[in-house]
């Protein structure tokens, strides 16, 4: 078991490490330095490279990156809030997105769970065949269709909600509900599908044989089993709601780590874009590393040394 | 051969010269009790016909190839074509879609968006097809210290985080593509998509067909324990020859229904792109884009979401159904 963490754990450094120099040397192949598109003549502009350093060689200026971006240091941002750091920018709105994808999760986990258990416990009846149609829908509809369409309904139409902002409890319902749309009707299909494998095996028709109610049936020993493929899907599932929140956080006016994302792109805020970068893929590598991790003692049948 | 009728019970049977004269055709035509020859592919076709959702999932399909491809031939106006006058349109019978702030009709700009999401979808479904396969196929057949080296590269590329890869690619590609566009007419026809779109590409060039690689090299190693495998070896083909007319065209199932899986997933990367402003280059049209426009006028131009919102869930369920249909009528086993 150790060998296997220390294994995994190593492959993650390492491929945080990867994902950080692939983000340095592509953006090091954008022509001209951040400050070309200012007006601003060449004196200025090269005594602005030489303050942040970026008229070093590339080997020089790529070690210095590493060497701060050990210590946390991601530099700071050139343009949209100048000389504020990234790390600070980050710390400000990563919060709230954080906050807004938690909840999705929850969400998505809160309804996706009965939902597959109800289709699979309703077999070919109607509640299955609504729940199927719902999920196959709802994993082909594109995020921004579903933000922009449920905005229009029930913000817009009906003004039951407001339609942007995180200013009261009331205005997170939509933002959750269309970034845990998706991953709920995945987590329901998952579900389904492994709840039937699971209802199909010996131990099942032992447990009901030896007189278990359908309740303790379903809920101690199909249930147990089936929700490993889902604890398996978590960290894709953190990575969809990281990158998902881009669109959310666009169409709902949210100021989180999304928004500026989006809003460094427009500014060629090559910095902010750098960090944000490093950072959510940093946070992803390591969801998905857990989740490899929490898989293997959860499913004790898997082979830690393969 | 007559049975002696006069012995009754006798066990005698009488036989003639007449029974031993050659069979004439006919009766050797009876004796053949083997149905017509089943290829693997009216196999699969026989299979496919009988499920109702792929089926009217493929209707469907021909019928947006037909609105996207030869809709905007039809159409009186083009999708960059400003009508005086008839700005900012409700659906009516003239703009059956309606028309945005600059007079554009939206029935055309949603058929061309559609024509760009399908060639976006498809093209890279192709370079993951290539790439893919024949990484995966060289890796399985490769084996020993080859094989884990190019797995460990697998490895690495897989836990990448592949949208913001996609995003940081498009960015940066921004400014040397339309440089190069401009420049030369090296990229010819690609040019009027726009860098955004060539970095789509790019990206799937060099990270989605990690996927497609893995399944190749699963049926790789299985297919080079086959005799025949060992067959074409003592004949002579080297390794090359064994991948393109033995390896690969055996797992020609699987590779049908990867590629079919990976169009809706490129639509989808492509609509979720252009929907955040760094997709096509206007005035081209993909569906997120105009998604993305109608953002703007949403309380007062609801239509124009929903047009192009309605096709792309519709484009991108009916190839998500048909795949699955596909799947299950190639290879019943694998699910």
């Amino acid at each position: 078991m150790a060998k296997y963490m220390i294994k995994r754990i190593v492959a993650a450094i390492f491929t945080v490490f990867i994902a950080a120099t692939i983000t340095f040397f592509l953006m090091k192949l954008v022509p001209g330095s951040p400050f070309t598109s200012e007006k601003t003549n060449e004196i200025a502009e090269a005594a602005l490279n030489e303050k942040y350093g970026l008229d070093k060689p590339i080997y020089v200026q790529y070690q210095k990156y590493i060497g701060q971006l050990l210590k946390g240091d991601l530099g700071i941002s050139y343009k949209l809030r100048k000389n504020v750091s990234v790390a600070r920018i980050i710390e400000d709105s990563f919060p709230i997105s954080a906050k807004l994808g938690g909840f999705a999760i929850l969400f998505a986990m809160a309804f996706g769970i009965p939902l597959g258990c109800i289709a699979a416990l309703r077999r070919n009846k109607w509640q299955d065949n609504v729940i199927r149609v719902m999920s196959t829908a709802g994993i082909a509809i594109p995020g921004f269709v579903i933000a922009t369409t449920s905005m229009l309904i029930f913000a817009l139409s009906l003004k039951w909600l407001p339609t942007y902002g995180l200013d009261e409890p009331a205005s997170y319902i939509l933002p959750v509900f269309t970034l845990g749309f998706y991953p709920m009707c995945y987590i329901a299909r998952l579900l389904r599908s492994s709840m039937l494998e699971a209802m199909g095996q010996d131990y099942i028709r032992t447990a009901k044989a030896k007189g278990m109610s359908d309740f303790v049936v379903t809920f101690k020993h199909a249930m147990r089993n089936s929700l490993i493929p889902v604890i398996t899907y978590l960290g894709p599932l953190v990575a969809y709601t990281l990158t998902g929140g881009f669109v959310v956080e666009k169409v709902f006016n949210i100021p989180g780590l999304g928004r500026y994302f989006i809003k460094a792109i427009d500014a060629r805020d090559y910095n902010i874009i750098m960090g944000t970068t490093i950072f959510l893929a940093a946070l992803i590598i390591i969801m998905n590393l857990v989740c490899d991790i929490l898989y293997k003692v959860v499913d004790p049948r898997i082979n830690l040394n393969e | 051969m007559i049975l002696n009728n006069k012995k009754l019970f006798s066990t005698q049977i009488e036989v003639t010269a007449d029974d031993f004269a050659p069979a004439s055709n006919r009766e050797k035509n009876e004796l053949v009790t083997m149905g017509e020859n089943t290829s693997f592919w009216k196999d699969a076709w026989r299979r496919l016909k009988q499920n109702k959702i792929a089926m009217v999932s493929l209707v469907i399909i021909i019928l947006i190839l037909l609105f996207a491809i030869v809709g905007p031939y039809l159409s009186p106006y083009s999708y960059s074509q400003q009508i005086r006058g008839d700005e900012n349109l409700t659906p009516c019978f003239k703009h059956p879609f309606g028309t945005d702030n600059l007079g554009r009709d939206l029935l055309v700009r949603t058929m061309i968006g559609a024509r760009i999401s399908l060639l976006i979808g498809i093209g890279a479904a192709l370079l993951v097809l290539v790439i893919g396969s024949i990484y995966g196929a060289i890796s399985g057949l490769l084996g020993g210290t080859a094989d884990a080296v190019m797995m460990r590269i697998v490895e690495v590329i897989y836990s990448l985080p592949d949208m913001l890869v996609i995003i940081l690619l498009s960015i940066v590609l921004n400014d040397p593509l339309t440089a190069a566009f401009d420049s030369g007419k090296a990229l010819g026809g690609l040019q009027v998509l726009g860098p955004g779109i060539i970095a789509m590409f790019i990206v799937y060039a060099l990270l989605y067909w990690v996927g497609m690689a893995r399944i190749v090299r699963g049926q790789v190693l299985q297919l080079k324990e086959m005799e025949y495998v060992n067959a074409a070896r003592a004949l002579g083909s080297n390794n090359a020859r064994l991948i393109k007319k033995h390896l690969l065209p055996n797992c020609v199932g699987q590779l049908v229904v990867t590629t079919m899986l990976q169009i809706p997933s490129a639509i989808f990367t492509e609509a979720y792109l252009s929907f955040l402003g760094i997709g096509v280059n206007k005035p081209l049209a993909s569906l997120g884009s105009l998604a993305s426009d109608a953002l703007n006028g949403i309380s007062s131009y609801p239509y124009r979401l929903l047009f192009p919102a309605i096709t792309i869930s519709i484009i991108i369920l009916a190839f998500n159904l048909f795949g699955d249909g596909l799947r299950d009528a190639l290879d019943p086993k694998m699910k």
